[in-house]
């Protein structure tokens, strides 16, 4: 055995004596991950169900009723009536209901001769997101309404167009079959950054990275002592991740476990590649904490494409988009749980992750070595 | 006391504000971030992708086209000629829609039946695929509408006037700005308070605080004044920001918005006040805090919105001051919320700022014995 593989065995036996004694190592790999997942993936939804809509018919008849029974049967909508528009507003401002369906007084009328019947549809507009949903909700049941209308006048087009959509890898477009993927993404960019953050900034801190300097190990060697054991705590919080997707949520997963385990490695090189990094600058824990919360949360929630689409994004953020690791992560994650191993994502994706964890790792050896001048 | 409070108070915001590092990490990445996500943080769509397949081109085809192509939501990407591409063309992410006009679209128009369209979307990210296939709807429904009033057919019996209330062009942007003042609040009170008590157990220096004259009460009070302090500074920052630079209506007065602003910077301060407390070491305080943000941050309706959650998780998020906070931003910001329309939102806060600043009281007398 060389010299340098025993003094390497050596740090590793240090390393993971630490991390068995003082179990908050352990605590943030496993029970950070999972007690997250398990919050988040109940927790964050898209999906509007059983939204209060206030239903105003002024004239009861018929034709009217046959359009609100679409509200009464949908599981989008809990309606309910109001006789005035004014009671409805009412409602509305007191965030009872979320929007307001209107029928004027006219609308038997105007809907049985010449067409056209106006119905009035007032949506809270605060949740811009929740509120286009509902609107394109009220659309589908107003052409459900019509094709129905249209079958019972004998036949017939509603409208001139007849629109099959057709999703592909989420028939269902739930929601949480494509949060959860990207939760594991951002909690994983969490860990693998506090793990490595706070474990070295501590050794600066209290002195004992001196101490380690002035034996014959060298840096490469006490990077790696750090590494491998945290990669491996890593890790097994990722597999405990997507065990908890596969099996609690039930995601499905099309793509193959290999491709996912290379693409976490990966990710989990850049993401504890960032935490040396950051310790590397910040010799004080509070320092670090601090910077690990700002340039590793926050980015990986908002600029992944987690829920906000990078597509939508101003030119200027895209372009910041493509510095955060956990961006091509969760493309591959959404890729390889919802629709299987499609290269074209991986290839790319996994290649730029390569990159940043060489260049944080990189980055991280250099810096470490400017502080033993 | 009141001099004891003081003389602490100015200790306190030296300690934070002397050191440039602490200076900058307080000051410049809440400002960057709320630039970037600012602009970041929105589901609107803008150029989606779009791929068309015209399996019929016509003059009635061309219009439903430039009709997709007018619009600044969709950025066309590639003309099909064949059907061989779509699926790749998806699966590798270069589009979000396929729009295919089908070979019978003209003569099916012309001769009164239904003229078949097909949206093909990637539903990786449902809520973009709902969201597209509602652009798609709107612009198909409008080209229905006019074509059957332009050539004679029957028009149907009804039609639907949407409109939207408070954010009428439903830019999310009107949203997710008001929601970051929150955001950014908490994430600087917290940091500010969450590590005062623990730095100064670390290094020794609270056990001298503590045989000082000082009562408890002023010690509390000296180490939570500066976050408070800071924590509104801040956000009366991002709220200017959100005025002026991102054109984000305040409708609302300023007193129903500093009251609910003061109420969760309190509570903010408590609870980081309690972590810090409990913490023995800084690396426990940084992940108490850490263990109480993220998941306050996620359950707060920021982003998703809390009537989607379980029952169980909607209890859960009663306990969070950014729930209430964010209800109180929107409201006075986009509803013009006076103070008692928005009183349910305040009690809970101000609730929560009592009971955590008292056990933080109560964990400092507790950890000197």
């Amino acid at each position: 055995m060389s010299p340098g593989l025993r003094r390497l065995i050596g740090l590793l036996r240090k390393e993971i004596l630490q991390i068995w004694r003082d179990p908050s190592a352990l605590a943030i790999a496993f029970v950070l991950p999972a007690a997250l997942l398990l919050i988040f993936g109940y927790g964050v939804s898209l999906d509007a169900r059983a939204v209060p809509l206030a239903l105003v018919v002024q004239r009861p008849g018929a034709l009217a009723s046959s359009f609100t029974a679409g509200f009464d049967r949908s599981p989008f909508f809990r309606p309910r009536r109001y006789r005035t528009i004014q009671a409805a507003e009412q409602a509305m401002a007191a965030r009872e209901v979320q929007g307001i369906v209107w029928l004027p007084s006219d609308f038997g009328r105007r809907a049985a001769t010449g067409g056209n019947a106006p119905i009035g549809v007032l949506v809270n507009g605060v949740d811009a997101n929740d509120a286009r949903l509902i609107e394109g909700y009220v659309q589908q049941l107003w052409a459900n309404w019509l094709t129905i209308r249209a079958e019972a006048a004998g036949g017939g087009a509603p409208l001139p167009l007849s629109v099959a959509a057709r999703v592909r890898f989420n028939p269902a477009v739930s929601s949480r079959d494509y949060l959860v993927p990207g939760l594991i993404a951002v909690i994983m960019t969490l860990t693998g950054a506090l793990l490595t953050a706070l474990v070295i900034a501590r050794e600066w801190e209290r002195g004992t990275m001196e101490a380690l300097m002035v034996t014959r190990v060298t840096l490469r060697e006490i990077l790696l002592a750090k590494l491998i054991p945290y990669f491996l705590l890593g890790m097994g919080g990722m597999a405990a991740s997507v065990a908890i997707a596969v099996f609690l949520f039930a995601v499905p997963l099309h793509g193959s476990l290999w491709v996912l385990t290379a693409a976490s490695a990966l990710f989990m090189l850049a993401a504890l590649g960032m935490g040396l990094l950051i310790s590397g600058f910040a010799r004080s824990q509070f320092v670090a904490g601090q910077i690990a919360i700002i340039a590793t949360f926050l980015p990986a929630f908002i600029l992944s494409g987690f829920v906000f689409d990078i597509n939508s994004m101003p030119t200027a953020i895209r372009v910041i988009t493509h510095v955060v690791a956990a961006r091509y992560f969760v493309a591959i994650l959404q890729s390889v749980f919802l629709a299987g191993n499609v290269w074209s994502v991986i290839v790319p994706n996994g290649l730029a992750l390569a990159g940043m964890a060489a260049v944080f790792l990189g980055l991280a050896r250099a810096i470490a070595r400017k502080r033993l001048d | 006391m009141g001099g004891q409070v003081l003389a602490l108070l100015i200790k306190e915001l030296l300690a934070v504000l002397r050191d440039a590092k602490s200076r900058i990490v307080l000051i410049a990445p809440p400002l960057i971030q709320l630039l970037v996500f600012g602009y970041a943080a929105t589901f609107d769509l803008n150029h989606v992708p779009v791929a068309i397949y015209d399996q019929d081109p016509s003059a009635a085809s061309r219009d439903l086209v430039a009709r997709f192509l007018g619009a600044p939501t969709f950025r066309l990407v590639a003309m099909l000629h064949s059907d061989r591409r779509i699926d790749a063309l998806i699966d590798s992410r270069q589009v979000a829609l396929v729009l295919v006009i089908d070979r019978r679209f003209t003569r099916d128009l012309l001769t009164g039946r239904p003229a078949p369209v097909q949206a093909i979307v990637d539903g990786r990210n449902s809520n973009t695929a709902l969201l597209i296939e509602g652009y798609a709807n709107a612009i198909l429904t409008d080209f229905s509408l006019g074509w059957g009033a332009a050539h004679g057919q029957r028009a149907p019996p009804a039609v639907l006037d949407l409109r939207a209330r408070y954010n009428p062009t439903l830019s999310s942007r009107w949203f997710i700005v008001p929601g970051i003042v929150a955001l950014l609040t908490q994430v600087v009170t917290l940091l500010v308070v969450g590590l005062t008590v623990a730095r100064e157990r670390e290094t020794g220096t609270f056990d001298q605080l503590l045989v000082t004259p000082m009562g408890p009460v002023a010690i509390l009070l000296g180490k939570g004044l500066p976050g408070l302090l800071i924590g509104v500074f801040e956000a009366s920052i991002i709220i200017a920001a959100a005025v002026w630079w991102f054109d984000v209506p305040l409708r609302g007065g300023l007193v129903p918005l500093y009251l609910g602003l003061f109420l969760f910077v309190v509570a903010c301060t408590g609870i980081g006040l309690m972590i810090s407390s409990l913490a023995a070491t800084q690396q426990q305080a940084l992940l108490g805090a850490f263990l109480f943000m993220v998941p306050s941050i996620i359950l707060s309706g920021f982003a998703t919105p809390i009537a989607n959650m379980p029952g169980w998780v909607q209890d859960l998020t009663l306990l969070n001051p950014m729930r209430y906070f964010l209800v109180i931003v929107r409201g006075v910001f986009l509803e013009g919320s006076g103070v008692d329309a928005l009183a349910g939102q305040y009690w809970p806060m101000g609730v929560m700022g009592v009971v955590t600043l008292a056990a933080a009281g109560w964990l400092f007398r507790r950890r000197v014995t």
